[in-house]
């Protein structure tokens, strides 16, 4: 005879081998709907489970909440693609919230007789759990611009930040050597949701997608620990997954930066750069109108486009591909340079483009691409930056000195879309603009993106 | 130690190893929906919410637990749908078909 249990157990272990499945299925774009096929099935499956348990004697509170997240959570599903990255960092904040009520919830089901090891993984999943919580909502407001971008820094911001999780450590232990001190318990949450605040408080848009795939590995984190502590090894792998992920993002991502995780949390990287830049109004640029630049467009045979975060303010996707249109008709090879880190979150350019109906095979990762400029005819760079800083490669003394770029400086022309010669965000000079073979062509991005659509139409006919 | 905690210590270790070996595969192409796709993934902690919801063990794990489903549920929709929308928009320039059948 089957029991209750062993199906709820068996749907658990199919929704775990359905999300691993997910996340493989994700490796290639052909597969990748597959994969939240895969994903949603097993979700459905584990809640359908739970549902099952004989423990639960009611169920009001339960459909009223799940009613209450799907109207959430359906509108979240069908932002703006622009909004993407504010919608990821708002997402983690769910998770986190999600994790550390439980965890909250949890302790206080079992005190005073907690078990040392369930107390120490508690501790760290509420720790982690408020510090991502507040963490993730401070980023999002970062990047919704309700939030000042700009880094804000104070002295002893570091010594302030680490004392105070040394703090949070400090009574997780002794709550592990004696859990009935239940007081002491709100302190540490209330210590992790100020410490998510403080974290987020010196750290600069630019450094947004290392930030924000940190926090999403310590929200997996978090539910990897709170599957411990409810002995569910479902919570156990989904955790450990969505940690993995975090992590390898953040990886790839300091890497990107040629910056280190510490470096990128402790380091107020804005705040050094602005003092690095000055002293370059001397050198002169050259610019160019749409009907000049349209002109050296129209005669190139091979083309690159480097999006940045500009291109994703000024909502120009949709004009690049016209560009990209206009200039495939005339028989010109065009594709897109993508940075790691150009934009907010890992991956961001790719799914604007994507967007703009850009097929993907057109969007070349940075060292497939860089070996491509020395035969490109027209470099052309969309608000993007510190990407393709020469200066990264050749000046010890620049504060992105050892950062891998896009080498847009190889081409035979660059052409930089940009508002004006402020040395933008990152407040560093950038000496490609000064180069004999580039020209500035200053204005909005999808303004001047149309204007040298017009241009190039006008030239056809 | 534990026998329990040791079993779920296995678990983690190799889902870890899992889980890097399979997203080191994955394209940078597809970060972007790689990341909201293991958000919703992770709103798995709804399982420990409904259990805390449904179960009365006190006033407070009822409250905290509806707060927690309506968190976790909001990923779990809102996940699912953008990743899903994100990966429709995803189109090759060659003949072939992209997309399952």
């Amino acid at each position: 005879m089957i029991r209750t249990e062993h199906v709820i157990e068996l749907t658990y272990l199919v929704a775990s081998a359905l999300f691993i499945l997910s996340l493989k299925w994700l490796s290639s774009p052909v597969t990748a709907r597959r994969g939240v096929r895969a994903g949603e099935i097993g979700m459905a499956l584990a809640i359908v489970g739970t549902l099952l348990h004989g423990g639960i004697i009611d169920y009001k509170w339960i459909a009223i909440a799940l009613v209450l997240g799907t109207a959430i959570g359906a509108p979240l599903g069908f932002v703006h693609m622009t909004a993407v990255p504010q919608r990821t960092a708002l997402s983690h904040a769910f998770g986190a919230l999600c994790v550390t009520l439980v965890g909250t919830a949890e302790y206080y089901l079992q005190a005073p007789g907690v078990p040392r090891f369930t107390m120490g993984v508690l501790a760290l999943e509420v720790i982690l759990g408020s510090l991502t919580f507040t963490g993730s909502l401070m980023a999002a407001g970062k990047l919704q611009e309700v939030l000042p971008q700009r880094p804000i820094t104070y002295k002893g911001q570091n010594l302030v930040n680490l004392g105070l999780l040394a703090v949070a450590v400090g009574i997780a232990a002794i709550l592990v050597g004696n859990p009935a001190l239940s007081w002491l318990f709100p302190l540490i949450v209330i210590l992790g949701l100020i410490f998510g605040v403080l974290l987020i408080i010196p750290i600069g848009g630019a450094d947004m997608p290392t930030v924000i795939s940190l926090l999403n590995s310590y929200a997996g984190l978090s539910a990897a620990a709170m599957g411990f502590v409810l002995n569910s090894k479902l919570l156990i792998i989904a955790g450990a997954l969505d940690g993995a992920s975090g992590l390898i993002l953040s990886i790839n991502m300091s890497k990107a930066m040629n910056r280190s995780f510490t470096n990128v949390l402790f380091g107020a990287f804005g705040q050094e750069r602005v003092k690095a830049a000055g002293g370059a109004e001397v050198r002169s640029a050259k610019s160019a109108s749409a009907e000049e630049a349209a002109a050296i467009l129209s005669a190139a045979s091979r083309v690159v486009i480097v999006p940045g975060y500009g291109m994703a303010v000024a909502q120009a996707q949709h004009k690049v591909r016209e560009l990209f249109d206009a200039l495939t008709r005339r028989g010109a090879e065009v594709s897109f340079a993508i940075h790691p880190v150009a934009g907010r979150m890992p991956g961001h350019m790719n799914v604007l483009l994507a967007e703009a109906d850009i097929p993907y095979d057109r969007l070349i990762e940075m060292d497939e691409i860089n070996g491509d400029f020395p035969q490109t005819d027209v470099a052309l760079v969309i608000g993007a930056n510190d990407v393709t800083n020469p200066a990264a490669r050749n000046d010890p003394s620049s504060p992105i000195y050892g950062m891998p770029i896009l080498d847009v400086d190889r081409a035979r022309t660059v052409m930089v879309i940009k508002r004006g010669m402020s040395p933008g965000f990152a407040g560093i000079d950038n000496p490609l603009y000064y180069l004999d073979q580039t020209l500035m062509l200053f204005g909005d991005a999808k303004a001047f993106t149309g204007a040298l659509v017009r241009e190039l139409a006008g030239g056809e006919g | 130690m534990d026998q329990e905690i040791l079993t779920n210590l296995y678990v983690f270790m190799l889902a870890a190893f899992i889980g890097f070996e399979v997203i080191r595969r994955v394209s940078p192409l597809l970060h972007t929906p790689l990341m909201s796709l293991t958000n919703a993934l992770d709103a798995i902690a709804i399982v420990g919410a409904i259990l805390l919801a449904g179960e009365g063990r006190s006033a407070l794990a009822t409250a905290l637990g509806t707060i927690a489903i309506v968190a976790a549920m909001t990923n779990v929709v809102g996940g699912f749908v953008i990743t899903d929308r994100m990966l429709k928009m995803f189109k090759s320039s060659g003949p072939q078909k992209q997309g399952h059948p």
